[in-house]
């Protein structure tokens, strides 16, 4: 299983999910995606886009202003 | 009907509106959805190439052109535009919080594969040529769009 990660600090919306689903559509089922994203309204729109995607949100925790999702390929 | 279809009409020329389009058609895509994008009326103006592009047209459609944005980088704000001062301030706001521009945001939109139709009927009123209009569109009239919304699950009017 191989593990990604993906910076977006300081993307502004849609510009996260935008990104995410660019790096996903290059994993295969099963890895992981670690991102990073600074967009508060991300912490609801990854659990809306994991649902959609058919991906499972493993964790979502914020740090300092860092809002930090592990993401496994569905 | 399909639950990942989307369809947009963009009537609007608005800088505002027409950045609400694109973030709407750019997340719809990243969320898996097929995307149609149907610019009309004012619409156009966010297609058009930014250079002025020599081509055959009669007075009125050649007013038109001049009076009008020539491209995304030249739109105004539906509220607060004061002949421009508005969408500067908007701009230069939207950089500061590194928000995507409309140009950006076409240029995702495409490479997620959005489909954008422009209205032929509009363009002829208008007088805009296709090859005035930037690269990559259809062309095409309301049935097109009818038959892309009958697929869709959502259908907005901008």
């Amino acid at each position: 299983m191989a593990e990604k990660h993906i910076n977006a600090r300081g993307l502004q919306c849609p510009g996260p999910i935008v990104q995410i689903f660019k790096e996903a559509q290059n994993c295969a089922a099963g890895d992981i995606l670690c991102v990073e994203v600074t967009d508060q309204g991300f912490k609801k729109d990854i659990a809306a886009w994991c649902k959609k995607t058919k991906n499972e949100l493993l964790s979502l925790e914020e740090e300092g202003g860092v809002i930090k999702a592990r993401i496994k390929k569905g | 009907m399909s639950e990942n279809k989307k369809t947009i009409i963009v009537f609007s020329g608005d800088l505002d509106k027409a950045m609400a389009s694109f973030i709407i058609a750019n997340g719809a895509a990243a969320m898996g959805n097929e995307v149609s994008m149907f610019f009309t009326f004012w619409g156009l103006n966010i297609l058009r190439k930014p250079e002025k592009i020599r081509t055959r047209k009669s007075f009125m459609e050649a007013m038109f052109g001049w009076m009008m944005p020539r491209g995304a980088g030249k739109l105004g704000l539906s509220k607060m535009n004061f002949g421009g001062i508005g969408a500067i301030m908007m701009k230069s706001i939207m950089k500061q919080k590194k928000v995507n521009t409309i140009q950006e945001l076409i240029e995702s939109a495409r490479a997620l594969g959005v489909k954008m139709i422009a209205c032929t009927m509009s363009m002829d009123v208008m007088g805009f040529k296709e090859e005035e209009l930037i690269d990559g569109l259809e062309f095409a009239g309301v049935a097109t769009y009818l038959g892309e919304a009958d697929e869709a699950n959502v259908n907005l009017f901008i």
